[in-house]
């Protein structure tokens, strides 16, 4: 077994409590980076840790820090982006209802870094739990002087509220979010500006992923050099891999990334219910599918995007040899099609008449050229939105037709009605 | 469906609750998204009427209010009924068959999705993904999660909650 840092306390239903997360040390991390270093410093081990966001795209969380201006004379503001929507994913959830001061201490430590007194905390709606944990966790630290004026004694005040989202996937697109925050529709903008210099009130902004604030407690307390030590090189620190699908043990397991895709489904999810597994989806459903045949894939940033896919959320979702390829691709499209803001073309009437085919093909009904058209479409949205979510909708709508042509050919042969 | 109140009523009883929440930020356009949810938590539903007394409380375009509201699914511009079940039928669910769990709800209520059954007791959502896949399929009613669900589980779980609420009102 591997150490447990993130899922430390998981298992202990006293979690929660703040007394008992300080038992374990919490707050020590937080204690560690206000005595002893300067915002600066923060930012330099943040930077020389390594630690990469968690929320899909992997970017280097101390470099995103060190972006927000010294000088704007503007308010600056920190966001956690605990919006978790990408199909596949739960391990924000898991973090926020068992262990929430992890979440909150890691945001005090970044809100001193970037030198911002107000933080929000953005949690999806229909997270009930997560957002009631949170608020407890929020007011106990503020009575324990976590929070507040004056936060141990060091002239750095923080103030923590928690902004309710309201069904809507698009707002964990950090534009969207940020724009949700402002009490507008969530509807991403064009970066650049990037929020660091324009983000919230068009004041320097930073957001990151609830896992990735979990992290940094544990840099603080455990030092730079157990955080590199962890992982390979390019991926250090701890992981959440979210396990679903075809499964024997689904669940939430903390690994490093040097871990295969295979390993992490035969070892930790133990294997697919009826033997043999047909693909995986290894980072959400915006992540292209991987064929059973290229299940050695380590599960760091670099080697998945190497064979055209991505870590994403790591939400991985398995699928064994029962599964439709063509019904999971349908299902997908119509998420997204479904999620789309509306803002851009490509995205809003790309991915309405994908799902259309899709559901043609499905339904037998599908024509010859069905499969060629659906690439049309494809190469008309990927590269063409404001935001990702175009892209990742594309993206993985062509790694079905690459990896599992057969399946579409075969639906589109035996369809019922001559073409 | 309105929510049967005047301006003057929702405004005694929600303006204190929008004024503190705006507090929390440094324009009051941000607080129409909390002041929406007062208002549901108070009323079920949200409506022309309310928009028009969170414009007012909060000094903003009605427009703003309205723009938000139709936005967010969360927000429930119709009555609920007492039941709210949000029904998972995402990817990770599918492949453990919410297709026959969702039939067997449709078939015990007599709706559709997106319907509410004529004693008013139960609405049916299908929704995406909620954060649960590792115990799918699951849904959520009103506030609670009930995970691995069958046809069989379903009907039962659907029996007892009519049961309850049948109770409750004796
Ligand atoms: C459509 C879309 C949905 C997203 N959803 C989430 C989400 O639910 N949670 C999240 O942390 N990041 C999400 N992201 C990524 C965010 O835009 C952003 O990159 C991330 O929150 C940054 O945090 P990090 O640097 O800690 O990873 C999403 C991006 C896109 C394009
Ligand atoms: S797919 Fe149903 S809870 Fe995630």
């Amino acid at each position: 077994m591997n150490e447990q840092a993130l899922l430390k306390n998981i298992r202990n239903p006293d979690a929660s409590d703040i007394t008992v997360y300080e038992k374990s040390g919490g707050y020590t991390g937080l204690r560690k980076a206000l005595g002893t270093c300067s915002p600066d410093e923060v930012i330099e081990k943040v930077k020389s840790s390594g630690l990469r966001g968690r929320g899909g795209a992997g970017f280097p969380t101390g470099m995103k820090w060190s972006f927000v201006p010294k000088d704007s004379g503007k308010p600056h503001y920190l966001c956690c982006n605990a919006d978790e929507g990408e199909p596949g994913t739960f391990k924000d959830r898991l973090l926020m209802e068992r262990d929430p001061h992890q979440l909150v201490e890691g945001m005090i430590i970044a809100a001193y870094a970037i030198n911002s007194n107000i933080a929000y905390v953005y949690i999806r709606g229909e997270y009930f739990l997560s957002i009631s944990r949170v608020e407890e966790a929020i007011a106990a630290a503020y009575a324990a002087g976590y929070l507040g004026k004056n936060i141990l004694g060091s002239d750095f005040s923080l103030d923590m509220y928690i902004h309710k989202g309201a069904g809507a996937y698009i707002c964990g697109e950090e534009t969207a979010l940020l724009e949700s925050i402002e009490g507008k529709r969530g509807q991403p903008k064009l970066k650049p500006p990037f929020p660091a210099v324009a983000g919230l009130y068009q004041c320097p902004t930073v957001v990151n992923n609830v896992e990735t604030f979990a992290c940094l407690p544990h840099i603080f307390r455990r030092g730079v050099d157990w955080f590199t030590s962890i992982g390979p090189a390019d991926a250090p620190g701890p992981k959440l891999f979210c396990l679903s699908g075809h499964l024997n043990k689904p669940g939430v397991y903390e690994l490093p990334m040097d871990i295969s895709l295979g390993d992490l489904l035969e070892n930790y999810g133990r294997g697919a219910r009826t033997g043999k597994f047909k693909a995986a989806i290894p980072g959400g459903v915006s992540a292209p599918m991987i064929p059973s045949s290229g299940f050695d894939v380590q599960m760091d940033f670099s080697s998945l995007a190497a064979v055209d896919s991505m870590l994403g959320s790591a939400g991985v979702i398995a699928l064994d040899e029962t599964a439709s390829i063509p019904s999971v691709a349908r299902r997908t499209t119509e998420f997204f099609s479904h999620e789309s803001c509306g803002k851009c073309a490509p995205c809003r009437e790309g991915l309405t008449w994908a799902a259309k085919i899709l559901r043609r093909i499905e339904a037998g009904d599908g024509l010859p050229d069905d499969p060629a058209q659906l690439e049309v479409l494809c190469g008309g949205i990927f590269g063409l939105t404001f935001c990702a979510l175009g892209d990742g909708a594309a993206w993985a709508l062509r790694a079905t037709l690459k990896h599992f042509p057969h399946e579409y050919e075969a639906l589109i042969k035996n369809r019922s009605i001559p073409a | 469906m309105t929510t049967d109140q005047s301006i003057a009523s929702i405004t005694a009883d929600l303006t204190d609750e929008i004024q503190q929440v705006a507090k929390q930020y440094p324009i009051r356009r941000s607080a129409i998204m909390p002041a929406l949810y007062l208002a549901q938590d108070k009323y079920g539903t949200v409506d022309g009427i309310v928009y028009q007394a969170i414009s007012e409380i909060l000094d903003v375009p009605e427009i703003w209010v309205f723009e938000v509201a139709s936005f967010y699914s969360m927000y429930n511009r119709t009555k609920l009924g007492n039941y709210h079940i949000q029904f998972c039928t995402n990817v990770a669910c599918m492949l453990l068959g919410a297709d026959n769990v969702l039939a067997n709800i449709q078939k015990r209520l007599d709706i559709n999705a997106g319907e509410t059954t004529d004693d008013g007791l139960f609405t049916l959502s299908c929704v995406e993904c909620i954060g649960a896949c590792d115990v799918a399929p699951v849904m959520i009613v009103n506030e609670k999660y009930y995970n691995y669900l069958t046809g069989e589980r379903v009907i039962e779980i659907l029996d007892q909650l009519e049961k309850d609420i049948k109770e409750a009102a004796k």
